[in-house]
């Protein structure tokens, strides 16, 4: 297709713990196309942030090891030298970090850590530079934009940093943009700021955007297709509409109902832990030791993501014989998520 | 800034005070006063025109008003008379404290000009074959006594290959102001400095090479590398300003370790300086120096003290404005 | 009688030591807030990150000075009390910190870090100390083998419990939570959430719930206050801020809550910027002058706010 931006094929991240490489990524595949907004979605350790983290290329070389392929613009990302990576990097594909209290250099003011985006990709004289670094700075809603450009991270609110995250981001007019929970350190009422300005940016500029979360509301807001992340692999991707109108994937559904809603009376618990790197199941469903009530028999062997309607993937064939435990839930059915 | 500078500058003037009484009381609690200094060992003066001398001079006044001379005398500038070298304490010093100055800073110079570079390799190539020797010169120069380091160097440079001069601060023939002398002075420098520096370095190497370590896992520096920032720049910008940090703040507390560290250098090189003074004087009990000495290196430590309160604030907006 | 009443609480911003003293004008941190726990309650504080709703919670237990207001706590009057008599108190008022992590000692086993707080206040022989902390264990749904292990050997959630077994060891009357879950995932919070709703039920438990999530606040509590620049700016049943909210602070977080059907995107977007534009409009009405959060006022039985 002509319009896709990314495209991750098989992408495996191995890391090396106790002398042994553990796959936090294991064989994810996934296109981004121009103008569109995927999010990623799971828990902490589902290998969300590890799987931005490899296609930007910023895992420490020794303790990795990433197979598979991330095609971007007709080069395959995995397969470039730094410096080739580069000229990329901050150029075409740009990346919104999660904490905007520590993504910030503490020693260097504001208006030098934008401008050194340009003094890296962009042939602008000096004043040019400073030029467009207001300029960024009012288009993510900074009125104040020459007082913060003299000034440092500290001296600014959780909320400005993030929004100067975005302008440094946005400094070279990236095609895709990787935000990695870009709100989930920021206050709701600044959180919907955030929101709000990242989707009318992203209107402006037809960009495409990878999100990494694990607020289901961000999703709900922002993304246009959602995956769904479990153990490392993706368990269920779908457009957004039918992600949380019929939703499928028994991890999706617990997932949904853990979320108070203001109706039930008690939360939907799922059983267990999310198991650590090392000892993830590298066979069979992984979702299964977590739903003890769905015998074996109706798990996949080998599960895979299949299509069930267009543009609905599901791993596993679980889901079909899938149910919410009543007493789990209290008065509520395992009717599919309704929004209040 | 300027505002804070005046501050802190007023908080020493207490910490001054407090120093100047404590060594006052240790001098006096010295067995001896400047009289039986003076007329040690000469017996045709008898106690009581000893007894005399001392009721002239005020050697028996209360000790607030002895206090308040002899402080008094010390902000002019009079620290007294040298017993052993019958010449006021005060001319005694005056050249050597440019030596020890000279010595101090060249030696603070060439261990930051060589810690950095080490400290930056380690840290960044954590692991790898430079970090392994540059740690274990640590350990061995954080191993080795200053005095047997120093005797080696003076022995192999000094004696066996007479490459530079073993002693002195400055040839006796040199013209003072022309460029020999300076030339000189330097070349008298240079086996007291490495000898000093290459043994101080550690300090410096083990904290930048922990702190790159701790630094370059760090979320800015992802931002950087995200940027398309180029490898070198994200260390020796990002990094090493973030890393650099304790390094800045440590540097008036190592000025003044110098200065009060000079000892065994200067004794080794017989270099004129405060060091070599300072044991010279103990030596011969010569308490008006020592006291001069003490209350000088005191003094030194709170301005280092200082210094280091106020490079902090310059380099790290947080502290400057918080 | 209410359990714990606040009296126009007044906690100040903490002075740095200054040469001479200057007039200030700096703005406290909890400003004059009143409010009543009643037995048996669960009420929510809410706020956003620097409101002062930890602050308040951590007033209460003594953690932070107050220079103005009253807390009165089973009727007596915290301040006046002996060092003795407060102590007493302090027994039955317990907290629960956000972090686990970082709220444990890291050096003491779970069997020692339950007993702590019964070993403050309780002579106990060490087979009623033991079996003591194995109820709370097992209470809390931890392995009993759990007792000598240390904390950096459990989940974030296992945490929160033995952080809850603690709480819960000297059988407080008032529990505080200071933003119990906002350092889990979602699936570990909703653990986490019932078991607290439980143990509540279970003994009859008064509770202060702080946190800066609107949905979890409305499973828990039965009563809300909204915080704002230190001050309370409304507060009701959760029906009434729900349903009726009456300050454009309380409007304003209530539509920054993420909406979860993503088809009703639009509506939201505009219902946020309705409310913005109330917001710049009508400002004046609900604060003073200086831009300070107006008196609460009384609008039904249950709900107040600060409007003029």
């Amino acid at each position: 297709m002509e319009d896709n931006l990314l495209t991750i094929h098989k992408l495996r991240t191995s890391f090396l713990i106790d002398g042994e490489f553990h796959r936090a990524v294991d064989g994810v595949s996934l296109t981004i196309h121009r103008n569109e907004v995927v999010a990623i979605v799971g828990e902490s350790g589902c290998g969300k942030s590890a799987l931005a983290l490899s296609i930007m290329g910023l895992h420490p070389k020794e303790r990795t090891r990433i197979e598979g392929s991330v095609e971007f613009q007709g080069q395959n990302l995995l397969q470039l030298s730094t410096a080739k990576l580069n000229q990329i990097r901050g150029k075409q594909l740009a990346m919104i970090f999660q904490d905007p209290m520590t993504a910030l250099h503490p020693l260097l003011t504001v208006g030098r850590q934008i401008k050194e985006v340009m003094d890296v990709h962009l042939p602008l004289s000096t004043k040019e530079k400073k030029q467009r670094v207001l300029q960024l700075l009012e288009q993510v809603g900074i009125q104040t934009s020459a007082q913060v450009y003299q000034h440092y991270p500290h001296e600014l609110s959780g909320g400005m940093r993030q929004r100067v995250l975005i302008a440094m981001a946005l400094a070279c007019d990236p095609v895709l943009l990787i935000a990695d929970e870009p709100t989930t350190a920021l206050d709701v009422t600044i959180q919907a700021q955030i929101m709000e300005l990242m989707k009318e940016l992203q209107q402006q500029s037809q960009a495409g955007i990878l999100l990494i979360t694990h607020d289901l509301g961000v999703v709900a807001e922002m993304a246009d297709r959602v995956a769904v992340m479990y153990a490392g692999e993706i368990v269920e991707l779908a457009t957004v509409h039918e992600l949380f109108h019929h939703p499928l994937h028994p991890y999706t559904r617990s997932l949904l109902h853990s979320l108070p809603s203001g109706q039930q009376q008690k939360l939907h618990v799922i059983d267990g832990m999310v198991p650590a790197i090392e000892r993830l199941k590298r066979s069979g469903c992984r979702f299964a030791p977590r739903i003890p009530w769905i015998s074996n028999e109706l798990h996949e062997d080998d599960p895979v993501l299949r299509e069930i309607a267009p543009g609905h993937y599901v791993r596993c064939t679980c889901h079909q014989h899938f149910y919410l435990p009543a007493d789990r839930i209290g008065d509520e059915t395992d009717a599919p998520f309704t929004a209040t | 800034m300027i505002a804070f500078i005046i501050k802190r500058t007023f908080l020493m003037i207490p910490q001054l005070l407090l120093l100047s009484v404590l060594i006052f009381f240790l001098a006096k609690q010295m067995p001896g006063d400047a009289v039986t200094g003076a007329f040690m060992g000469k017996p045709n003066v008898s106690a009581e025109q000893m007894e005399k001398i001392r009721q002239q001079h005020g050697l028996n006044d209360p000790w607030i008003v002895q206090y308040g001379r002899w402080i008094g005398d010390a902000i002019r500038g009079d620290f007294g008379q040298s017993f052993v070298h019958k010449q006021p304490v005060t001319q005694l010093l005056a050249g050597r404290i440019e030596n020890t100055i000279w010595l101090s800073l060249a030696t603070l110079i060439v261990t930051y000009l060589l810690a950095i570079p080490l400290g930056l390799i380690a840290g960044r190539w954590t692991g790898g074959f430079a970090d392994q020797l540059i740690v274990t010169y640590n350990y061995v120069s954080f191993a080795t006594p200053v005095f047997v380091f120093a005797l080696l160097m003076l022995y192999v440079f000094g004696f066996v290959l007479d490459w530079f001069p073993s002693g002195g601060s400055v040839d006796i023939r040199m013209e003072e102001g022309s460029m020999e002398y300076m030339g000189d002075k330097l070349k008298h420098l240079v086996l007291p400095v490495l000898s000093g520096s290459l043994l101080l370095t550690y300090s410096t190497v083990q904290y930048l090479r922990n702190e790159i370590i701790e630094t370059k896992v760090k979320d800015f520096v992802k931002t950087a590398r995200a940027k398309g920032v180029p490898e070198n720049v994200v260390y020796n910008r990002h990094i090493l300003r973030h890393s650099m940090l304790p390094i800045a703040a440590f540097l008036g507390y190592e000025i003044t370790g110098l200065i009060a560290g000079s000892v065994f250098i200067e004794t080794i090189f017989s270099y004129p300086g405060l060091g070599r003074l300072f044991i010279d004087s103990i030596m011969a009990r010569d308490f008006t120096v020592v006291t001069a000495l003490v209350l000088i290196s005191g003094a030194a430590v709170i301005v280092g003290t200082m210094l280091s309160d106020i490079i902090l604030r310059i380099v790290d907006p947080r502290i400057r404005l918080g | 009688m209410p359990l714990l009443q606040l009296h126009n609480m007044t906690v100040p911003l903490p002075q740095k030591r200054a040469f001479i003293k200057r007039a200030h004008s700096v703005v406290p941190i909890v400003d004059r807030v009143s409010l009543q726990l009643y037995r048996g309650e669960v009420y929510g504080l809410v706020g956003e990150s620097g409101c002062g709703k930890s602050t308040t919670a951590r007033a209460m237990i003594g953690l932070n000075r107050i220079t103005e207001g009253q807390i009165l706590f089973q009727g007596e009057d915290i301040a006046s009390l002996s060092r003795n008599k407060r102590r007493e108190q302090m027994k039955d008022m317990q907290m629960i910190f956000q972090d686990p992590y970082s709220s444990l000692n890291p050096r003491k086993n779970v069997w020692n870090s339950i007993a702590e707080p019964l070993r403050n206040f309780e002579r106990l022989s060490k087979e009623e100390e033991l079996r003591k902390v194995q109820a709370l264990v097992e209470r809390v749904g931890l392995n009993p083998e759990s007792l000598y292990q240390y904390p950096h050997q459990f989940s974030g959630g296992q945490r929160q419990r033995i952080g809850i077994a603690r709480a819960l060891a000297l059988q407080p009357k008032l529990l505080i939570a200071d933003e119990p879950v906002s350092a889990l995932d979602v699936s570990v919070q909703a653990q986490v959430l019932n078991f607290m709703k439980d143990i509540q039920q279970e003994y009859g438990l008064t509770m202060l719930f702080i946190s800066h999530d609107l949905g979890i606040v409305r499973h828990m509590c039965d009563r809300i206050g909204i915080m704002y620049q230190g001050r309370l700016v409304e507060e009701g049943t959760v029906e009434d801020i729900f349903e009726r909210p009456c300050h454009l602070y309380t409007k304003r977080l209530l539509a920054a809550v993420p909406e979860m059907d993503p088809d009703k995107r639009l509506k939201k977007l505009q219902e946020r910027q309705r409310i913005q534009h109330e917001y710049e409009q009508q400002v004046d009405e609900f604060f003073d002058a200086a831009g300070r959060v107006k008196e609460l006022r009384k609008i039904t039985a249950t709900h107040s706010a600060a409007v003029k």
